[in-house]
């Protein structure tokens, strides 16, 4: 089992390096071309909303990114904010997306939850195992 | 590839031609530009993503952003957007219920024009 692991700065412009890493595993590890599109969309999301969260709370930790390709190919990325920040998301329905008083944050985060929620079948968010943080695992069938 | 901006006018139309990557990072360079149209004058705005490769949940968002501020001045705001991946970012997300979205520049400026007159 192949594992890439990248760690960045809580900085919204390394999140387009961790889509470009977990593409490039993804196709080095088998997934189909066609879930390519998927994948890289759905390491974005995550890491943004990681990014996001860090810097909602003031953390200059790393958002760790971590791909392995054991049979099907697993990403988890982990930030390192309080729990109840990121448990909970939940997608908008379409009649509050164009709210007047909605703010673009609450928007983002519910646009990029339904996001997540609909290109990835596979999908867990749940608090870390050990400190402080939530995961997100996403995991993809590979076409071997 | 880095995000790309272009404005031209088409009669009472502003359209914004977008290209490249929209994500967290560029979003708000999108975001600087539709709000600088709008303050400007700009009532009639059409954002044409046939360029754009990659659009996220910021991009997005930062789309719901000119659309609302659009409708509270009476104006208008539609996306041109043909290519399949994005289409199925706007179903999704269940944004195509709330955006007017057309295959080309011609068709989202005579809807829009067809709508202001009725």
């Amino acid at each position: 089992m192949a594992t890439v692991k990248l760690s960045f700065s809580p900085a919204p412009v390394h999140v387009r390096t961790a889509r470009l890493v977990g593409v490039a595993v993804a196709r080095r590890a088998g997934v189909r071309e066609e879930l390519l599109d998927e994948v890289r969309l759905a390491i974005g999301e995550a890491c943004t909303r990681a990014v996001a969260l860090h810097r909602q709370y003031g953390l200059a930790d790393p958002v760790l990114v971590e791909m392995s390709d054991g049979g099907s190919y697993a990403v988890r990325v982990v930030d390192r904010a309080p729990i109840e920040a990121g448990i909970g998301l939940t997608a908008l329905p379409p009649d509050e997306l164009a709210n007047e008083s909605l703010t673009d944050e609450a928007l983002t985060t519910g646009v990029g939850f339904a996001l997540l929620a609909g290109f990835v079948e596979d999908l867990q968010v749940r608090p870390v195992d050990e400190g402080i943080g939530t995961e997100v695992r996403m995991v993809w069938p590979v076409g071997r | 590839m880095e995000l790309s901006l272009a404005t031209r006018t088409v009669g009472e139309h502003t359209v914004l031609e977008v290209g490249g990557e929209v994500d967290v990072y560029t979003a708000p360079r999108l975001r600087e530009r539709l709000l600088e149209l709008i303050d400007g004058g700009a009532r009639h705005v059409v954002v044409d993503l046939g360029r754009v490769d990659f659009l996220d949940s910021t991009g997005l968002g930062v789309l719901v952003g000119a659309l609302k501020r659009l409708r509270s001045t009476s104006g208008s705001f539609a996306l041109v957007c043909d290519k399949e991946p994005l289409l199925k970012i706007f179903r999704i997300t269940a944004l195509d219920q709330v955006f007017p979205l057309h295959p080309t520049v011609d068709a989202a400026i005579s809807a829009d024009s067809a709508g202001a007159g009725a």
